[in-house]
């Protein structure tokens, strides 16, 4: 029964979508000033859409709870024999569940949006509800035709086949969702683009209907990869925080757009420019989202995140890609030449360094989407390859970098024209922090260029991120400010624990008879037994190995090489040992012949600064959202205040002006 | 206007993807990495017997009779478990076929053989997987058609299911 209550509600969703987008059309033909009669159904709509289609997960959900085997896709996916949380989690680690999350959270956000959204013109409102309307309407097709997540089998079965192992991990409960949290909201910019397009409304108080949903976004897309990779790092047991694996760089170019967009609609909102391109930008966030769904679930791509391949989905897929940026791209080329241009500005200037930032992530994007696609180009030629690190990090590497510099002044710049003289003081100092630090770490040691240059930019790139402060009064430092100054300082702390992941890693792969020992840096490691242990729905051999740093105490270790069964899958699971300058990766291999265990051990010098720094990015945005809202309110509250004061002199007759806000 | 063309640019862009992918979509996707050994004759090998009931397989052991199937498989590998039912309907047929236990040890050949049955009438152990790499194969199970000559002439990638064991039948039939 609940699955058919869950089906019913899935085609009850889709049906208001057309509603949705056919009042919201009628009110965007609807003459200037008149109402049309349909469009008032717009946003009721969409929020019982949004409604219905969350129902519809939670049920899908609860099933999986219960282990419903009925149901095919928990018959499939689930295991009664499983725990509790990775049954949850199991809802969105297959393709049906994780699209029903996905259509959960589009219409959602589209709910959001109809529900709390005063400030548009009607007419712009409407068409951004109609467009919101016509992507999901795709979406539910999509689900409901070729992927229903509530199929029943003819007959149920005894038990489940279980779930990926390497997604029995509590990573898998908080990563997916988020992204695809970040990805979907990413919807509402690409529909307010184009309701702002159809309505050639593109103005400042557009740009700040816009903002919060890009940051919102963005916030949840920056913490989805920070936990994706902290996920790769320890599950996979290969050392690595970042492969350049196409489903990683479906996650990246959404948040690259995603983040040029955050950029270019403040400088929308705060100094009426860059109109054009912040459209083109919301409509390109929300497709790199889509060609990222496209590429991951059609298979045209090979990647170590097996999903579901099946050609005929991707051909859906594909066709609603080109209907939805076909379309939007189509619109744009018609539409945008007729949106008046924004304000001028000089080069060095604020609004001039935003500009060169959105080019230079502009470019990053267009580097790992060429990447990524690169296979398949030449595929189509019969040649297979694959595009790895040596092609991705210098290229990136060659934009990065002077973004990166950029991104270090233009937060002191001043809007429309500044003279790089007043800023004087502030770039010597940027300079020779750079130069200190890449000078110093050239003394201790020889390392790869890139390392080497992120080891100098990082501390420079920390001191830049303070500087906007300088000379303020830190108590009324707006809150969106400190937002900036956070995500910016966050970057530095990202950036170096990259690099010295990428300079100062050890590594030690030997074949250890148990009570051996190994030196690994300043750490002596000890095997010093391996044993079978057992899980819930596993076997493993566990390690035990002891680790001293210098003289100090031991800490036990247990790497383990795991055995799940229903599926049958061999996995590693990584044990570490986390210091505040650091961490202890270990790894078990197979056993020798001749009784030795092979062990990999890493020395990781601040690597969990990565994911610090990423949590640290997420939490600006975080503050900038807090910072514009309550700004927001206080200005609804002056507006509202006002009203009511100009109505009670009206009910009162007085015929005396109106007193000036 | 010249100056909105690169309003169109995005769009183009697209359109080539969208070409290319679907272009992609339609292609048929070939999983699996054929052997490059096919219509060449097997390399020389001689390999110690699995396990003491058997005799070991060398290259000599192709040559002359009818074709012959060559099995490559392991006692740890569970599809070759799944494959076990089929092997035993192709040897009911008459068919010859020869094992190569993949990493293996005599004990476990030997627990497997009398768990799951026996059909092959030798079986040498590669304990590194030299012969399997030298013959062109990547993964367990997998099987070879192996004409009178030594010749390679057939590869069959993964179990070999219900419905696979007519194909091998007709190719055998093609390798006389």
């Amino acid at each position: 029964m609940i699955a058919e209550i869950g089906l019913a509600a899935l085609w009850l969703a889709a049906a208001l979508a057309v509603l949705q987008m056919v009042s919201g059309a009628t009110a965007l033909r609807a003459a200037e000033g008149s109402v049309a009669p349909l469009a008032i159904y717009t946003r009721p709509a969409a929020i019982v859409q949004a409604f219905l289609a969350v129902l519809a997960f939670f049920l899908l959900l609860y099933s999986f709870a219960v282990t419903d085997l009925s149901i095919k896709l928990v018959a499939t996916n689930s295991h009664s024999m499983k725990p509790l949380i990775y049954k949850l989690t199991g809802t969105w680690g297959n393709h049906e569940g994780s699209m029903l999350l996905w259509v959960g959270v589009l219409a959602a956000s589209g709910g959001l949006l109809a529900a709390f959204e005063k400030r548009l013109p009607e007419r712009t409102m409407g068409a951004t509800l109609a467009v919101q309307g016509f992507v999901a309407i795709g979406f539910y097709a999509f689900l409901l035709l070729s992927s229903n997540p509530f199929e029943r089998l003819p007959v149920p079965a005894v038990e489940g086949t279980g779930l990926n192992p390497l997604l029995q991990d509590i990573g898998l409960a908080i990563h997916p969702p988020t992204l695809y949290a970040g990805y979907v909201g990413l919807s509402v910019a690409f529909s307010l683009a184009m309701g702002a397009l159809l309505t050639r409304e593109v103005n400042p108080s557009f740009a700040r209907v816009m903002r919060p949903w890009v940051l919102g976004a963005w916030v949840l897309l920056t913490l989805g990869i920070t936990a994706g990779s902290f996920w790769a790092y320890y599950e996979l047991g290969w050392g690595g925080w970042w492969f350049w694996d196409p489903v990683e760089n479906a996650s990246l170019m959404p948040w690259l757009a995603a983040t040029a967009l955050m950029h270019s609609v403040s400088v929308l909102a705060a100094r009426d420019a860059l109109r054009t391109w912040t459209i083109m930008l919301g409509v390109l966030a929300f497709s790199m989202s889509m060609l990222g769904t496209f590429l991951v679930r059609s298979g045209v791509l090979t990647s170590v995140h097996a999903f579901a391949v099946d050609p005929e989905r991707g051909s859906f897929i594909l066709a609603l890609l080109g209907l939805y940026i076909g379309g939007a791209f189509t619109i744009f080329a018609l539409r945008a030449g007729a949106v008046a241009e924004g304000k001028r500005f000089a080069a060095t200037s604020r609004e001039g360094a935003l500009v060169f930032n959105n080019v230079m992530l502009s470019a990053i994007l267009a580097i790992v989407l060429l990447g990524t696609l690169y296979p398949l180009l030449t595929e189509a030629f019969d040649v297979r390859v694959s595009v790895g690190p040596p092609y991705f990090n210098p290229a990136s590497a060659i934009f990065a970098i002077p973004m990166l510099l950029v991104m270090a002044v233009g937060p002191l710049l001043r809007w429309r024209a500044d003279k790089p003289a007043r800023i004087q003081f502030e770039m010597l100092l940027i300079a020779a922090v750079l130069i200190g630090a890449i000078a110093l770490v050239s003394f201790f040691g020889s390392y790869p260029l890139l390392p080497l240059l992120g080891l100098g930019l990082a501390p420079a790139l920390a001191v830049a991120a303070v500087l906007p402060l300088r000379g303020r009064n830190l108590a009324r430092v707006p809150v969106a400010t400190w937002g900036m100054v956070l995500a910016h300082f966050g970057v530095a702390v990202s950036l170096f624990g990259m690099a010295c992941e990428g300079a100062f890693t050890q590594e030690r792969l030997a074949a250890v008879a148990p009570g051996g020992t190994e030196q690994v840096g300043d750490f002596s490691v000890t095997l010093e037994s391996v044993a079978p242990v057992a899980g819930p729905n596993w076997t493993a051999i566990e390690a035990r190995i002891a680790v001293r740093q210098g003289d100090g105490e031991p800490v036990i270790l247990s790497p383990q090489a795991r055995n799940f069964w229903s599926p049958t899958q061999a996995t590693s699971e990584s044990a570490l040992l986390t210091k505040w300058n650091g961490q202890l990766y270990a790894v078990i291999g197979n056993q020798a012949e001749d009784g030795r265990w092979q062990i990999r051990v890493w020395w990781k010098p601040f690597v969990t600064f990565i994911w610090y720094g990423g949590i640290l990015i997420a939490l600006g945005g975080v503050l900038a959202i807090a910072g514009r809202v309550r700004v927001d309110l206080k200005r609804r509250k002056a507006v509202k205040l006002g009203d009511a004061r100009r109505a009670d002199l009206e009910a009162l007759g007085a015929a005396a002006p109106v007193p000036a806000e | 206007m010249p100056n909105r063309l690169w309003l169109w640019v995005p769009l183009a862009l697209f359109a080539f993807f969208a070409g290319l992918a679907g272009y992609m979509l339609t292609q048929e996707k070939d999983q699996f990495v054929e052997s490059t050994m096919i219509g060449q004759p097997l390399p020389d090998f001689a390999l110690e017997p699995a396990f003491a009931g058997l005799p070991g397989a060398a290259k000599a052991d192709f040559v002359g009779g009818g074709p012959r199937l060559l099995n490559v498989w392991a006692s740890w590998c569970l599809p070759c478990i799944a494959e076990a039912p089929q092997l035993e309907a192709l040897k009911a047929q008459g068919v010859e076929i020869v094992g190569i236990a993949i990493r293996d040890r005599p004990e476990d050949v030997a627990n497997f053989l009398s768990a799951h049955g026996n059909p092959y009438s030798r079986i040498g152990s590669d304990r590194i997987s030299e012969v399997q790499l030298a013959i062109g194969s990547s993964g367990v199970p997998e099987t070879f058609v192996i004409d009178a000559k030594g010749v390679i002439r057939y590869q069959h990638i993964g179990d070999i299911r219900a419905d696979d064991v007519a194909v091998l039948l007709a190719e055998l039939e093609k390798a006389k």
